[in-house]
């Protein structure tokens, strides 16, 4: 699909602020009312615009404990990655699954109540977990900045 | 910290799908009323359980087709170097996310690039320009997946 300056434009102001309204949104893209909602649709039905997902505040929530674990797996075995994405699946304190080239293969976003709670997830869900070769852990202290925003 | 029943849980799960149901979307679902519902919806809102909204996109078809993590660690540390070192890396609009983290490293990076020539200039011209920067170390992310976490 061909994106225009004018899908690029409308993209921006959503992305920087997702909860807008068409008409607020079509206002700051200097867009009439009718044309962004034509861009958005098109964006949407060309599968561009996939939809917006709440962000939780987990803290908020009580889990006070954000680890990033990332993993080094043991590729002599050709289902390792699958194998060990699937099994990560079933642990609900894992938020993110990603997988990289690179020095890390896998990297898990995981979320504790307390300092406990995260040993107890560790000891009894993470390291159950098949095909790990190593495992290195970055403790999570801030988040300085967390944007979607692409530079359109 | 938020307390939470099963109807609460129910919520916030549908809205991890879908950020822009509706108070009487999500009352159908779980058999409350409208009001009933958008009292709910405004109570998890008001408590800080729900942080915003993030809008999903197909990036390649945008032109962003890689996304790079870089684990930074700071050459020199101290409050006056974290401070600048923050402020810089922020206002970097391919940098997305940056999360201060205790271990390997200080720093994690999230880095939206066109191609791995466009990651290339940025790291070049922007990343290893920070000020009080000391090793950086890059893995290309190939896939990734949002999990709805611990919500029962």
């Amino acid at each position: 699909m061909q994106i225009d300056d004018t899908d690029r434009r409308i993209l921006r102001h959503l992305l920087a602020e997702p909860g807008l309204a068409t008409a607020d949104l079509a206002e700051r893209a200097g867009v009439t009312a009718a044309t962004c909602w034509r861009r958005l649709e098109r964006l949407r039905a060309e599968g561009v615009l996939k939809g917006q997902e709440a962000i939780l505040d987990w803290r908020a929530l009580g889990y006070e404990v954000e680890v990033s674990l990332r993993f080094t797996l043991d590729k002599t075995d050709p289902r390792a990655f699958d194998d060990f994405i699937a099994a990560a699946r079933m642990v609900p304190e894992v938020l993110e699954i990603q997988t990289f080239v690179g020095r890390v293969d896998v990297r898990l976003n995981v979320i504790a109540r307390d300092m406990g709670h995260y040993q107890e997830v560790y000891r009894a869900r993470i390291l159950a977990l098949p095909h790990i070769a190593d495992i290195e852990a970055l403790m999570h202290v801030a988040t300085i900045k967390d944007s979607e925003v692409l530079p359109l | 910290m938020i307390a939470m029943d099963a109807t609460d849980r129910a919520f916030l799960r549908a809205l991890v799908e879908d950020g822009t149901l509706s108070a009487g979307e999500l009352g159908r679902r779980t058999g409350l009323s409208q009001p009933a519902a958008w009292r709910r919806l405004r109570r998890l809102i008001e408590g800080g359980a729900i942080r915003g909204r993030r809008v999903v996109l197909d990036r390649p078809a945008l032109g962003f087709s890689v996304t790079v993590f870089l684990g930074v660690k700071l050459a020199t540390k101290g409050r006056v170097s974290l401070e600048d070192f923050e402020r810089a890396v922020t206002a970097i609009p391919e940098v997305q996310t940056v999360q201060h983290v205790l271990g390997l490293y200080d720093y994690r990076l999230r880095v939206a690039a066109r191609d791995l020539a466009d990651f290339e200039r940025v790291l070049r011209r922007r990343i290893l320009t920070l000020p009080g920067l000391g090793q950086v170390d890059a893995n290309v992310l190939m896939s990734e997946e949002r999990r709805p976490g611990p919500l029962g």
